[in-house]
């Protein structure tokens, strides 16, 4: 059952006068349950592409289709509460809220979706379990290596019950061991729970890792390949 | 339509749906108050600079406060009472024969009066004063002293003497500052020349019984006190006869409604019925700038501050792009971004005033017991009749005031700052260094 799909998805951005074409009719989509990493060189769009799918820029041309809803039809406030419905999101540099404790930035993004109080605690304890911080629910993020905050931002992207998540280069900042860590627990995610994750990466172990790898040039899809299906 | 019939399929269900507030608007709160002590050092500064200006706007309007009040009382207290009535024609010509008319019937009312707590009548000439060295014009008051103490105070300023306790005939109580004029005291002879009912003038010898000192210089070089059987034996008035009914009332907000209710009952009667603000104008002003006075100087103080939290909470959002654009991206609507940045203002500008007004409370309740001694410039005071002591003071409402101008200049405050974080773009902030 494909949950996103592009339909001639392009990006032009406009720089003192000048066109840049960031992504050119993409025609990509996407699987519930793919653990799919996007990759290619710097300024191939892999960035532009994921923030397109997540909704938090717009296309110049083309369509994004999410559950077959056209999110470029959604009004600005629709689009944010659809995001926050249904989109989880792993930024590079983390991205935690400093004052909060590794359980309150977990708990944040259900605060704004009003669930109660007994379910925040249930699910923060459950979701900070999974990514073995178990131990770590009352730390602030300065007191948490890199690779417990990316877990953390994990955690929180899951909170949300999204249908995909979205990792923009999500282990660029992490040591190997961390890395390594941090890709076992998405893949126990992926594979226990079916969640769709789209990673963009420049690390070979993430490629490693990935069943689909995209790899984009330019902004067009140079390939599209299955590993698991050549392994 | 159908677009957003769809959507519904894959966000959880309606009854959950997010409100502005609720749990939700608790997490903003707490989140923005944990904001606020991010950088502990710049939120304390403009924080002590909130104390200090609620100290200071504060200050001044209790001190102000005090200062007119103490006039109003003493001048309510001590020289007109909270109504007066006239003869209609007597307080712009102050003509001897405009006496009250039918002065009876008038006090039978008064005396029925439940909000009236004294009243007492008056004769009141304009006089020559003079001693064996000076003369002096002055208003000389003929006054019953048992009800005018229950009316004025004038007999808890005596310096020397009695308050007409002496039986004899043609006592006079005087000023301090007259006194001085007339090089004159205790016991010393004066001679006070005036108009008969007749249309005569007439002179009479009194003997000081009394010096007075009240905090009113000009007022007690000006008016003297004499027995109205005395005075009125001198001009040939009879014993009801009065130019001046002094009235105190129970509660002083009531003025105004009893000299509407005596205004109705009387106009036929050519009686002129003032309450003390009427009767002197530029103390009805002072209860005219005290209820404004807190608004101007608060809101100077308030404007001054909101440019320096302005600042603060800029730095704020700046610093915390690239969070606010996390935010904006996992789902947070502007709304919420908008309402996050206006309580961090809010809570830092609460903070400072509510530390400001703890402090200023005790501040002023303790100026307000032992008093601010402005005797230094004393003399000054005096003339214009103010009191040298000053007991500065703050109503609960006054402070109520102050608390919710905090919350207006709060929210202006952070309309900038909230803009600022509204025009961010997710997807540009997140990469912001």
């Amino acid at each position: 059952m494909k949950i996103i799909e592009t339909k001639d998805l392009t990006k032009v951005y406009r720089e003192n006068g000048n066109e840049v074409v960031a992504l050119e009719n993409l025609n990509i989509s996407f699987e519930q349950g793919e653990f799919t990493a996007v990759v290619g060189p710097s300024g191939s769009g892999k960035t532009t592409f994921l923030n397109m799918v997540g909704g938090i820029d717009s296309p110049t041309s083309g369509e994004i289709r999410i559950d077959d809803v056209n999110i470029g039809t959604l009004k600005s406030s629709k689009m944010i509460d659809f995001r926050m419905r249904n989109i989880g999101f792993v930024f590079q540099s983390y991205n935690l809220i400093p004052v909060l404790t590794a359980r309150e930035n977990v708990e944040f993004i259900m605060f704004l979706q009003n669930r109660s109080q007994a379910e925040r605690t249930k699910r923060s304890a459950e979701l900070l379990s999974a990514v073995g911080l178990g131990d770590r629910m009352n730390s602030r993020p300065a007191k948490l290596s890199g690779g417990q905050q990316q877990r953390v931002a994990v955690a929180r992207a899951l909170a949300s019950r999204p249908k995909f998540i979205l990792a923009d280069e999500p282990t660029a900042n992490l040591d190997s061991k961390s890395a390594e860590t941090l890709l076992e627990i998405m893949e126990k995610l992926n594979h226990d729970e079916n969640i769709t994750f789209i990673f963009s990466t420049h690390d070979q172990r993430v490629v490693k890792k990935a069943r689909r790898v995209i790899t984009l040039v330019d902004g067009k899809v140079e390939s599209d390949v299955n590993t698991k299906l050549h392994e | 339509m159908e677009e957003q019939n769809k959507i519904h399929k894959l966000t959880i269900p309606q009854s959950r749906k997010l409100l502005p507030f609720g749990e939700a608007g608790w997490g903003l709160f707490s989140l923005s108050w944990k904001n606020i002590w991010r950088n502990k050092i710049r939120s304390l500064i403009i924080i002590f600079a909130i104390v200090f200006g609620v100290i200071g706007g504060v200050g001044i309007v209790a001190f102000m406060n005090g200062l007119f009040h103490q006039r109003i009382q003493m001048a309510i207290g001590n020289e007109v009472s909270n109504i007066q009535i006239h003869n209609s024609h007597f307080q712009s010509n102050k003509e001897l024969n405009d006496t009250i008319i039918d002065i009876s019937k008038l006090t039978s009312v008064l005396d029925t009066c439940k909000k009236i707590k004294a009243y007492s009548l008056r004769i009141k000439t304009v006089t020559m004063i003079n001693s064996a060295n000076n003369g002096e014009g002055i208003m000389l008051n003929g006054i019953e002293p048992e009800k005018e103490k229950k009316v004025t105070g004038i007999y808890k300023y005596l310096k020397e003497g009695n308050y007409f306790t002496d039986k004899r005939k043609n006592g006079i109580l005087i000023g301090e500052k007259l006194a001085g004029k007339l090089k004159i005291k205790m016991r010393s002879k004066v001679v006070v020349t005036m108009q008969s009912a007749s249309g005569n003038i007439t002179n009479a010898a009194f003997k000081v019984i009394g010096i007075y000192k009240t905090n009113n210089s000009s007022f007690d070089g000006c008016n003297a006190y004499v027995r109205k059987s005395d005075l009125a034996a001198i001009i040939g008035f009879g014993s009801q006869t009065a130019h001046e009914i002094a009235i105190s009332i129970n509660n002083d907000n009531e003025s105004s409604g009893l000299v509407a209710s005596l205004k109705a009952k009387y106009n036929e009667d050519k009686l002129s019925i003032e309450s003390w603000d009427e009767i002197m104008p530029e103390l009805g002003l002072f209860t005219g700038v005290m209820n404004y006075i807190l608004y101007i100087f608060m809101s100077i103080i308030f404007l001054a501050l909101s440019f320096g939290i302005i600042n603060t909470m800029l730095m704020a959002v700046m610093e915390r792009v690239r969070e606010i654009g996390m935010l904006m991206a996992i789902g947070m609507n502007k709304t919420k971004i908008f309402l996050m940045i206006m309580l961090e203002t809010i809570l830092l500008m609460l903070t400072g005033s509510i530390a400001g007004l703890i402090f200023s409370y005790v501040i002023v309740n303790l100026f307000g017991k032992y008093g601010i001694n402005l005797s230094t410039v004393a003399s000054g005071l005096s003339d214009i009749g103010f009191s040298s002591m000053v007991y500065p003071f703050l109503e609960t409402e006054e402070y109520i005031k102050i608390v919710i101008m905090v919350l207006i200049a709060g929210i202006i405050s952070s309309i900038v700052p909230a803009r600022k974080a509204l025009k961010l773009n997710p997807s540009e902030a997140i990469r912001k260094l």
